[in-house]
């Protein structure tokens, strides 16, 4: 047969649960705090460096990388649960999540020793956040289109140009982003594109913030203006981005991120609707619930694959496509079941003013990180369709 | 398609492949492949997979027979394979041997009953029973005053009125009236008609995603035969989405069912997590076989409509097994209410809780 999908059905060896219990009490005692509110995932300030510091001191960013980097060589699927159960709690993890999911990773690959000693260990105590670099003015989904250029100079490269939607750069550190030191060939478009590591907050790099429909400004346009990046910063082969690209989706796409980003809605919901619902709830929420466990299932499958050493690119897309897809219509959902709620339900006005975010936070969801369109052609092409 | 890492899901889809291949079995107007296809299952000892050695079985394990019944499900196997291994699990819990030949599980929708009388007879009504024409014993669950009993029953000895599911197998109507049980024994503690329920929820799940994985799999082999405005449709980019739809589908089912089936397997008492997933299993298969099925028929245009075309006996298959055991909408009203009464905090540890 032409469909070889496999969704294991991996169960969480008892050590997760270990930590999930850690990760929830440090949780509990950040809120305590005052850290952030798990109510309020609209608050202004996402960007909390202490709070960053403390999950580095736990030890809970860069958990699977190598020791002598700072990492802790614990499995995927320990990540797996710290990243769950943080993003449940609606954690402030903005200044390292990016770090932690894909640019360590892509250090960890293609840098140089010395950078590897010298980043690494900072990402892993919370002390560093990164930006991706990858969308421009025209070239969105289309990546291959980037234009903006590095240009060969003496003992490295100017950059000129602009990249644009990039989140968390006006407080990142550093950025990965790909540059064009050559044009695409006949045979090949995606040629001509190189990977590099950009130190941020430095001359020659403009970061004008975007302001975004739910009134965050979280996304940045970023200019580069003879910008010297030194050759040791770049990362794989010149000219041969693309091949470095598709492999590393699998981690980006299948987390839990993937389709918990509106859950704290369901949570405020099953509040209102009171310990003995109606039918309508009781059956919208049923499905809702089987929704999120089907996914749930998905996703730690797919971290076990990846424990396992596979490359599941097309699950993850799948896991990405399904869950992106429903954490978009959740709101909307909500909202519907929502609609006899009692007026005297005690968490009224927390469940409206988390759906007014939540209904304003929706349309991205499936348009960041891979789009919807470009998640189906990646699995029609492994369906054998292209 | 799932390799076949196990023994006994390597039989059975041997013997599905020689005795019953879709378009043979589609071709044949007069049934003709149904009892070599019984017999053969039999003489391997796949419909009393369940049953220990000791009670007339061939005693495989939970997960070889979950796994077993997802391979029926690709085939869209219409013997009652599945009824009868329910059945004899059935038995098993009370220690009741299972005889040979075809067999059933009564009641086979949450709510309906079957009540034991005190002179030791039982009476019912019970609808939408899976080939209870086709079975020569029912596994009955049975209700009185002091608790839960599973009884044999002969078939023979209860009313049956015949009928067909959307799937054109049969679905029936069973009245049992005073009947005597062949035998009747207490059922263990831990075992309630829920229970029942939800190990026939997770049966169909997992033929529902194993007709699924069929469906994708002939969708996409047809997309890139089928050429429409000079090129194959598997070309078009609408299409492509539309396949990798049902590919999300197909996958969401099959993680589920699977998922289900393991925490069955590895269950020591249906908590409410087991609970989580089975009915969840129920709820998500339910919900792909309708828009999955939907996605099949469309890539497949007017010939997957016609009668000669192997699409239906699983599209329609997969709608039909939505019904048995608790519908999706009956699942869903009360995986809600579970999650309401243990309360808005206590959802994430539950859904986290594997």
């Amino acid at each position: 047969m032409t469909a070889a999908l496999r969704f294991d059905p991996i169960r969480l060896p008892p050590k997760c649960e270990e930590l999930r219990k850690e990760v929830r009490a440090f949780l509990a005692e950040e809120m305590a705090r005052g850290t952030f509110n798990p109510f309020k995932p609209n608050r202004e300030d996402t960007d909390v460096p202490e709070f960053s510091r403390r999950v580095g001191e736990r030890g809970w960013i860069g958990i699977t990388w190598p020791k002598k980097y700072g990492g802790h060589e614990r499995s995927f699927l320990e990540r797996y649960v710290v990243t769950e159960e943080m993003r449940v709690a609606n954690a402030p993890t903005r200044r390292f999540f990016v770090a932690d999911r894909q640019s360590g990773p892509i250090l960890l690959k293609y840098a140089p020793e010395h950078i590897k000693m010298d980043i690494l260990p900072r990402i892993c105590r919370g002390e560093l956040c990164f930006a991706i670099g990858m969308s421009e003015p025209n070239s969105g989904s289309d990546l291959f289109a980037a234009k903006t250029r590095a240009t060969k100079t003496d003992g490295g490269y100017l950059i000129n140009g602009t990249k644009i939607w990039t989140s968390s750069a006006h407080i990142a550190d550093y950025m990965i982003a790909i540059f064009r030191t050559s044009q695409p060939t006949k045979e090949n478009r995606r040629h001509g594109l190189t990977q590099f590591l950009v130190k941020m907050k430095q001359p020659g790099i403009k970061v004008n913030p975007i302001g975004q429909i739910t009134g965050q400004y979280e996304f940045n346009e970023v200019v580069f203006t003879d910008y010297f990046i030194p050759d040791d910063h770049v990362l794989g082969e010149v000219d041969g981005a693309w091949k470095q690209a598709t492999s590393e989706l699998a981690y980006e796409r299948s987390g839990p991120e993937r389709f918990l980003e509106t859950y704290y809605v369901l949570t405020e919901l099953v509040r209102a609707v009171g310990n003995d619902p109606d039918t309508r709830s009781a059956e919208g929420i049923g499905r809702l619930v089987a929704q999120l466990h089907t996914m749930r299932r998905m996703s730690v499958s797919v971290a076990g694959m990846l424990q396992a050493g596979k490359e599941p690119v097309v699950e993850a897309s799948i896991v990405k496509d399904i869950g992106t897809v429903w954490e978009q219509q959740l709101p909307h959902r909500v909202r519907d079941l929502a609609a006899f709620v009692e007026e005297t339900a005690s968490n009224r006005e927390t469940l409206e003013r988390q759906l007014d975010f939540a209904i304003k936070t929706a349309p991205k969801l499936t348009i960041q990180g891979g789009t919807t369109e470009v998640l189906r052609g990646i699995i029609a092409r492994g369906l054998g369709l292209r | 398609m799932a390799e076949s890492d196990n023994i006994v899901v390597e039989t059975a889809e041997k013997i599905f492949a020689d005795l019953a291949d879709p378009q043979t079995i589609n071709n044949d107007k007069k049934d003709a492949w149904k009892a070599p296809l019984w017999q053969a299952l039999s003489e391997a000892g796949l419909p009393l997979a369940w049953v220990p050695d000791d009670l007339g079985g061939s005693g495989a394990s939970l997960a070889d027979g979950f796994a077993l019944l997802n391979a029926a499900g690709r085939f869209a196997i219409a013997v009652p394979l599945a009824e009868t291994m329910l059945a004899g699990w059935l038995l098993a819990q009370a220690k009741i041997a299972s005889p040979e030949g075809e067999m059933t599980v009564l009641p086979a929708s949450p709510k309906d009953r079957i009540t034991l009388d005190p002179d030791g007879s039982l009476s019912g009504r019970v609808r939408g029973v899976p080939f209870a024409k086709a079975a020569r014993h029912f596994a009955v669950l049975t209700h009185d005053a002091s608790g839960v009993s599973i009884a044999l029953v002969d078939a023979g000895k209860a009313k049956v009125e015949a009928g067909l599911n959307v799937g054109y197998d049969d679905s029936d109507v069973v009245t049992l009236d005073k009947i005597a049980p062949i035998t009747i024994k207490p059922a263990p503690n831990h075992l309630d008609q829920t229970t029942v329920m939800l190990m026939g929820g997770v049966a169909r799940s997992l033929q529902i995603a194993g007709a699924l994985e069929s469906m994708l799999d002939i969708s996409v082999r047809y997309s890139n035969e089928r050429v429409a405005f000079e090129k194959k449709i598997s070309k078009f980019q609408a299409v492509q989405h539309n396949l990798a739809k049902l590919a999300g589908e197909s996958a969401a089912a099959l993680a589920a069912a699977t998922s289900a089936a393991d925490a069955i397997a590895n269950a020591t008492a249906f908590n409410d997590a087991v609970y989580l997933e089975a009915a969840s299993a129920k709820i998500r298969c339910a919900e792909a076989a309708e828009k999955g099925g939907a996605i099949a028929h469309q890539v497949h245009g007017a010939i997957g409509f016609t009668i000669e075309h192997i699409l239906h006996r699983y599209s329609l298959r997969a709608l039909a097994w939505r019904d048995d055991f608790g519908s999706e909408s009956y699942w869903a009203v009360e995986l809600g209410k579970l999650v309401a009464a243990r309360g808005a905090d206590e959802l994430w540890p539950l859904v986290a809780s594997r």
